[in-house]
């Protein structure tokens, strides 16, 4: 499955932690959904948005990893016990830093990222503002 | 090119030099990146935070599992997360071998592992676990921040992280690792 | 011997690249250089010997020649012919050979037809397609040679990549190819009328078809590039803001936006610097992402051919050419004036709005993809994924379809909103009535909702520029924008689709075993082992009935190929008029079951389908184009003939 190829070529190309492939049987919902609809979508959701950290750029949801269906696993459970999401998320990026959540945190150091729309927009106006005839005249 | 004077109008000077800068900036970020050593690891953030609670059943028949309670015993304990099935697991046992016959207190916590297998890999392998937890759903790995195997953690008398090795552990690597077991007992 | 010839073939291409810089250079300092008058058949033979070069390369790979270190190194002999052939293109050598290839053919070809700028200007282009063309025969002659030997050669292969042995995604880079590189024409065409100093009408119409060309070969590409990694990854997503979907995103955003800056430079003399900029930055973005796949710089999904080292390589070529071509741009673009100026409400305005969200989105792509490299220098690791990019590019996308739809019936020069508030009412009622049935659907709140009630509206309103026109007589140009107008309505509506109502199962199915999906009932009927040429595999029988209608029987695979040993899903798709069901073979569990992962997605070929629009509209603005200029070659031609005649006569 290409998600766990290229883990597994990530890895071997770093000749670190290589993974070779358990014989486990996945945990009890990586690959099972929730019965209430709603904390599956709530689930799915939330597994959309969480970095798989042994693959090469791919979510949770979207990796056959056994470590994504790990933390799959982990996510429907806590979900299923009523928790929130953006508690789950919090939980991760205190064990994994920033890297874990594809939804980046307004930081000291990520701030420009949500300025860049403001400043994009000033940058237009500034370019822009005498390549209009103001409103009836010319 | 001639324009009646009225209708033509030029862009600021400032502006033209916007995408040189603009691009300049973009090569040292990317020189940067490809100069930078690579580094895939992913970091704990659970250094100097207290083991979260666990505990996890034997994983081997003849040893106990593995608890928060028995790393917190006043002693400074090394945590190896390991597991038949991974390669440098193999290659770096003699390493965990020589801290154990070297005075270090060493449980294992083998991820997503049979008996049998785990059985068979001590008895190839050496075996200096005083007890093995078994992880097969990697809860306590994502609940300290590991993110694969072979990674090894320092906790110190009070249950407290310190030290989060990642990677196989190197025979040159042994004596910091001591050095830092030291520490923290 | 075949290899040796292509490696003669190459050299002596460069050597014409060299010969046409030169003869270019002079050019600009003297008109009347007689070198000056070699560069266009220069660049002809140029384009015909590298092209001879790779069809050499395609050669050895077709008939697996192992003595070549290449061939050896990326191909097999038990490998279906189609996936040999395209081996030629699937690594790192023959991918910048494919690279400069096209970059020759693409510089012989406006060499040989393109007559309607002033020879200077062509010169100059000539030239700036050699100086871009020579770093790149540089890089192969000197650090990747494709032709390689390796003595003694192995008995057998390697093999290709198993992910690319599918008929899809084996034509992929090429495409994506003929687009990123065809923007090169783009780029030396800026340099060209840099250095002459010829911004005009002129240029923006000489320069149109060639981005027209360039930017359908990108729509094509990342549309098929996007289709693939939906059944080829197997989880049922489509986009996943990776920095190479990204890669491929930036310069099609860039040739979209110079498209629509020619189209007011033709027709109104303004937004000449900016169109100039934008040749520059289309293929720019091309390098760049060319660059950031290639270098491994970014961690892929779909990185292939990873090399650090010549990520170095590809880097200092592209800071010489983009560096070199921003500073010429910055000394001489002041002398530029950016010419007429035209009121807010008018078709200028439109796509001078058009142009700014589109560089703006590009903006945020851009910084989006390259912020975790930014933290990673202060050593702090971040991600930047879908919750980023969906919202931000947003805030941009929207106003943009906004003002595509009013857009297209504005007047040139100043308009009245007031003009064509008929025109508006159509696509205003038909949003209104989207938005009821998605409240009526219960449709949360959200990007998908907005999609959704902005699709069937802007639909409708990019078929408003044929009200009132004479159909048979509307210029092929004009149909050509509003399809591909349409198709972004089209796509749109199939992207909000999904998110919207997308139904997804994950069972373990024992055989026999019923699974509810959407409107489907899907039955397991059993495990089959299968084989093919270089692969085995365990295959799913599905039987699968819509709504409890006749069964269709669908066979997705767990596919295990062993040169190279790698395991692959092959999931099973069967597409509806309104959808599709997209089915999954996972691995068998201890009690004997089996892991299915079954969506039905409403809609969601439309994503696609709304893409080949896009293209085809392109295709038909492309046409329309060549058309007037092949009729208006003939008429003057007729005219010639004539007063040749008359001359004789006389």
């Amino acid at each position: 499955m290409k998600a766990r190829v290229f883990a597994w070529l990530l890895l071997a190309a770093l000749a670190a932690p290589v993974r070779a492939d358990d014989t486990m049987p996945p945990a009890p919902y990586a690959y099972r959904q929730l019965a209430d609809p709603r904390a599956e979508a709530k689930a799915e959701a939330l597994m959309e948005t969480l970095r798989c950290l042994v693959c090469q750029s791919q979510s949770i949801a979207d990796s056959d990893a056994p470590i994504a269906g790990d933390m799959r696993n982990q996510v429907r459970l806590r979900i299923a016990r009523g928790e929130d999401p953006e508690e789950i998320r919090a939980w991760l990026v205190q064990r994994y830093g920033d890297y874990v959540t594809y939804a980046p945190r307004m930081t000291r150091l990520t701030w420009p990222l949500f300025a860049a729309p403001l400043g994009l927009l000033a940058l237009a106006a500034v370019l822009l503002r005498r390549r209009f005839t103001g409103g009836r005249a010319a | 090119m001639s324009e009646p004077a009225a209708s033509a109008w030029r862009t600021a000077r400032w502006a033209l030099w916007l995408p040189l800068v603009l691009f300049a900036l973009f090569v040292a970020l990317v020189l940067g990146g490809l100069l930078r050593p690579e580094n895939r690891d992913i970091p704990s953030r659970m250094i100097g935070q207290p083991m979260p609670a666990f505990a996890l059943r034997a994983a081997v028949p003849d040893r106990p599992g593995l608890a928060r309670g028995d790393l917190a015993d006043g002693r400074a304990h090394l945590v190896n997360i390991f597991a038949s099935w991974c390669i440098p697991c193999g290659v770096e046992a003699p390493q965990i071998a020589q801290l154990a016959a070297q005075g270090a207190i060493i449980d294992g916590i083998a991820i997503r592992d049979h008996p049998e297998d785990l059985a068979q890999y001590l008895a190839r392998n050496g075996d200096p676990y005083q007890r093995i937890g078994a992880d097969d759903i990697s809860a306590v790995q994502l609940a300290i921040g590991s993110s694969g195997v072979p990674e090894t953690f320092i906790v110190d008398g009070k249950g407290i992280i310190r030290y989060q090795h990642i990677g196989d552990i190197r025979p040159e690597e042994v004596p910091m690792i001591l050095a830092r077991l030291k520490d923290a007992s | 011997m075949l290899a040796e010839f292509g490696l003669a073939a190459l050299w002596l291409a460069a050597a014409l690249a060299a010969l046409q810089l030169l003869g270019g250079a002079m050019a600009v300092r003297d008109p009347d250089n007689a070198l000056g008058a070699a560069v266009r058949p220069v660049a002809v033979v140029q384009g015909l010997l590298v092209a001879i070069a790779f069809a050499a390369l395609v050669a050895l790979f077709g008939q697996t020649d192992l003595s070549v270190k290449l061939v050896a190194e990326n191909s097999h002999s038990a490998k279906p012919l189609i996936y040999k052939l395209a081996g030629t293109w699937g690594n790192h050598e023959g991918s910048m050979l494919l690279w400069v290839t096209v970059m020759g053919l693409a510089g012989g070809f406006v060499a040989l037809v393109e007559r309607r700028l002033p020879e200077a200007t062509m010169r100059a282009t000539l030239a700036g397609q050699a100086f871009v063309s020579l770093g790149f025969y540089g890089f192969l002659l000197f650090a990747s040679n494709p032709f390689a030997r390796l003595s003694p050669p192995p008995a057998e292969g390697q093999g290709l990549n198993p992910l690319l042995q599918d008929p899809g995604l084996a034509f992929h880079p090429p495409t994506l190819y003929l687009g990123y590189v065809g923007l090169s024409i783009a780029f030396s065409f800026a340099i060209g009328a840099l250095v002459t100093r010829e911004v005009g009408p002129a240029f923006a119409r000489t320069m149109r078809p060639w981005v027209l060309g360039a930017w359908i070969f990108l729509t094509l590409g990342i549309t098929a590039g996007s289709y693939w990694a939906y059944y080829d990854l197997g989880w049922g997503g489509w986009w996943f803001w990776d920095p190479v979907e990204n890669a491929s995103l930036m310069p099609w955003l860039a040739a979209t936006a110079l498209l629509h800056s020619c189209s007011v430079l033709a027709a109104r003399n303004a937004l000449r610097a900016w169109t100039v900029m934008l040749g520059v930055v289309a293929f720019s973005m091309s390098m760049i992402g060319t660059f950031l796949v290639r270098s491994g710089i970014l961690t892929s999904v779909h990185a292939f051919a990873v090399d650090p080292r010549r990520g170095t390589f590809i880097l200092a070529l592209l800071a010489i050419n983009i560096g070199s071509a921003l500073v010429l741009f910055a000394l001489r673009a002041a002398t530029v004036t950016e010419g007429e100026r035209f009121a807010v409400t008018s078709r200028e305005g439109a796509l001078v709005f058009n142009n700014v969200m589109l560089s703006s989105i590009l903006g945020i792509v851009l910084i989006g993809t390259l912020y975790p490299l930014f933290t990673e220098a202060f050593g702090e690791k971040v991600s930047v994924g879908p919750p980023y990019f969906n919202p931000m590019t947003a805030i941009f996308v929207v106003p943009m379809l906004l003002v595509l739809a009013v857009g297209p019936l504005l007047r040139w020069r100043r308009d009245r909103l007031a003009r064509v508030q008929l025109s508006l009412l159509p696509p205003l009622v038909v949003s209104a009535g989207a938005l009821v049935a998605v409240l009526a659907l219960g449709v949360r709140p959200g990007l998908p909702m907005v999609g959704l009630v902005l699709a069937p509206g802007l639909a409708v309103a990019s078929m408003m520029p044929l009200r009132g026109r004479h159909l048979r007589r509307l210029p092929l140009a004009v149909w050509g924008m509003v399809v591909a107008h349409a198709g972004i309505a089209v796509a749109l509506f199939g992207m909000a689709c999904d998110s919207a109502f997308s139904t997804e199962k994950l069972v373990a199915a024992h055989i026999g075993d019923v699974v509810a999906v959407g409107p489907w009932q899907v039955t397991l009927s059993g495990i089959e082992p299968v084989a093919g040429a270089n692969w085995t595999a365990l295959e799913g029988e599905l039987l699968v009935r819509y709504e409890g209608g006749d069964a269709i029987r669908m066979t997705p695979q767990a596919r295990s190929f062993w040169a190279p040993p790698q395991n692959t899903t092959v999931s099973a798709l069967h597409t509806r008029w309104n959808g599709q069901l997209y089915t999954v073979l996972g691995e068998e569990t201890e009690d004997g079951r089996w892991q299915l992962r079954l969506w039905w997605k409403p809609f969601v070929p439309l994503i696609w389908g709304g893409g080949f629009l896009v293209a085809l509209g392109g295709v038909l603005a492309l046409a329309g184009r060549v058309l007037a200029d092949l009729r208006r070659i003939v008429v003057r031609d007729k005219i010639a003939w004539r007063r040749l005649r008359q001359g004789r006569r006389a």
